[in-house]
């Protein structure tokens, strides 16, 4: 019984010693939150693309807001348009601005031909309302390449990045972004639709995605608190 | 050209009865008040349609409450009791002539009967047309006054559409169109039984109560009905107007600018509607011919 008791002991010690934060995923989230740190704020014009199987929407012209440390606020101008409550999370200095967290190798995969190191992040503060993340980093240019972020409240979003100019301070020439929808379904006899014969959607749970085509930055020329409430 | 003169009487007859206007009036109080609610608490009747996504995604309340989306509610609460008003008068064509005892006479006028039906007929759709010209002035151009241009969302049952603003002008004057379609088959079925009742009060229940047992079948929803009577229940395809406002989509979820959501329905629901027309009026015109007027 003793030994059991033991081993089982042993076993715990083991998982939270691989749990505890290794040196080297610390060391190079310090490096790319460096990167990331060269962006006070920016303003962007970008092209968005929603994908949802219950919403049909035009192609809209944002623009994108952000300040540091995790203000981000995109907008419509002229149209409307139907956007994520996690798209807060492209910003990756939701994940890279934790303080309280422990870190860890996971390997190496390859996103979009590169290879990246997976880090993945576990904050300890109750109060976060990121539950894990998982950074896909490329080594050589410091960037990272795609997060699959899970939140308590809105489930996980994966958000897969491509870099093209403004890759020296981080930041994407495009967004890609999964997440879970929850299912749209009004009473029956509440809109009275015409029948068109067109299958209706099943109403049920499904990934909806989010595209965002980025087309010219404006950075750290200062934006006002106000603009994000 | 005797033809246009009986119409040029009948639109005059029409357009004489104060109660005429009762249905102008109506229209215009019933969009004033539906804009003033929406006005005050637009956001709660959008929260309605959007209560389930709050969590996902920011909703753009002051957006979608544009006069485009007013325009289209205020025409989703009102269109389905305009057949009521349109019964109203066509369903006195006939029958109100035969009840003031007038009928006999106009009937020994130089004017066969055929062309006497299809005069009172193209009144009563005259009417119509400017019902809806009232209607589209009201809840259209008020509701862009009053609450300014966006782009459309609709709310369908299991999906909701956004429309370019730029792509919406012409698909209210089209849905203008189909509705007047659709009303002027509710004339012309007033039209039919006002041949075969001495008072107008008959012709006038009846279409209604034809109206609304039809729109129950058509509510209730069940295989049995959906499957027999409602593919060729006028109320189905009444709702036509409401197919130009969903649009088809790309595979990447983008909606396509001028599309329509399966447009071959909307052209059978048309037809459908203009065969309801040419059948009541051809019965109209054949059992008036056969009558024998004795009022």
């Amino acid at each position: 019984m003793k030994k059991i008791i033991l081993a089982l002991f042993s076993l715990l010690l083991l998982v939270a010693a691989a749990q505890a934060s290794d040196p080297t995923a610390v060391a190079l989230l310090a490096s790319v939150k460096k990167k990331y740190d060269l962006v006070n704020d920016y303003s962007a014009r970008a092209r968005l693309v929603t994908n949802v199987i219950f919403i049909k929407a035009p192609v809209s012209q944002v623009t994108v807001y952000y300040r540091k440390p995790d203000q981000l606020l995109v907008k419509n101008e002229k149209g409307i348009s139907f956007i994520p409550k996690g798209t807060v999370h492209i910003n990756m200095n939701n994940v890279l601005g934790l303080t309280n967290f422990e870190a860890v190798l996971s390997g190496t995969e390859t996103v979009d031909g590169v290879l990246c190191t997976v880090v993945k992040i576990f904050p300890l503060s109750e109060e976060e309302s990121i539950t894990r993340a998982t950074l896909y980093i490329d080594p050589t240019q410091l960037l990272v390449r795609r997060s699959v972020v899970s939140t308590k409240e809105s489930g996980t979003y994966s958000i897969k990045m491509k870099y093209g100019s403004y890759s020296w301070c981080g930041l994407p020439s495009e967004v890609a972004m999964e997440f879970n929808t929850r299912d749209y379904k009004l009473p029956k006899g509440t809109t009275l639709d015409y029948d068109n014969g067109t299958p209706k959607a099943s109403g049920l749970p499904q990934k909806g995605k989010v595209l965002i085509q980025y087309q010219a930055y404006t950075l750290n020329k200062g934006l006002p608190a106000s603009l994000f409430r | 050209m005797m033809f246009f003169e009986v119409l040029r009487i009948e639109l005059f007859k029409i357009f004489r009865r104060p109660r005429t206007f009762i249905a102008f009036g109506a229209i215009a109080l019933i969009i004033l008040l539906i804009q003033f609610a929406l006005k005050v608490n637009g956001n709660e009747f959008i929260l309605f349609f959007t209560d389930s996504q709050t969590d996902t995604f920011e909703i753009p309340f002051g957006g979608i409450l544009n006069g485009y989306f007013v325009c289209v509610a205020v025409l989703h609460i009102i269109l389905v009791h305009v057949p009521l008003l349109v019964a109203l008068i066509a369903g006195d064509m006939i029958a109100g002539e035969a009840n003031s005892g007038t009928l006999r006479m106009l009937a020994t006028k130089s004017v066969t009967r055929t062309e006497l039906v299809l005069a009172k007929f193209a009144a009563s759709a005259v009417y119509v047309i400017l019902l809806l010209l009232w209607m589209a002035l009201f809840a259209l151009v008020g509701s862009l006054l009053l609450f300014g241009a966006n782009d459309l969302v609709v709310f369908k049952e299991t999906d909701l559409h956004i429309i370019s603003n730029t792509d919406v002008v012409w698909r209210f004057i089209a849905a203008f169109f189909f509705a007047a379609l659709a009303l002027i088959m509710i004339a012309a079925l007033s039209v039919f039984l006002s041949v075969f009742a001495e008072n107008s009060l008959g012709p006038i229940v009846a279409t209604v109560c034809i109206v609304i047992v039809f729109t129950i079948l058509q509510q209730l929803k069940v295989p049995v009905f959906e499957q027999t009577i409602n593919p060729w229940s006028f109320t189905t395809h009444m709702l036509g107007w409401k197919g130009f406002f969903y649009v088809e989509k790309s595979a990447d979820g983008v909606t396509i600018p001028g599309s329509i959501e399966n447009p071959i329905a909307l052209v059978k629901s048309g037809a459908i509607l203009l065969g309801y027309i040419t059948l009541f009026i051809s019965a109209a015109v054949w059992a008036f011919r056969k009558k024998d007027i004795l009022s």
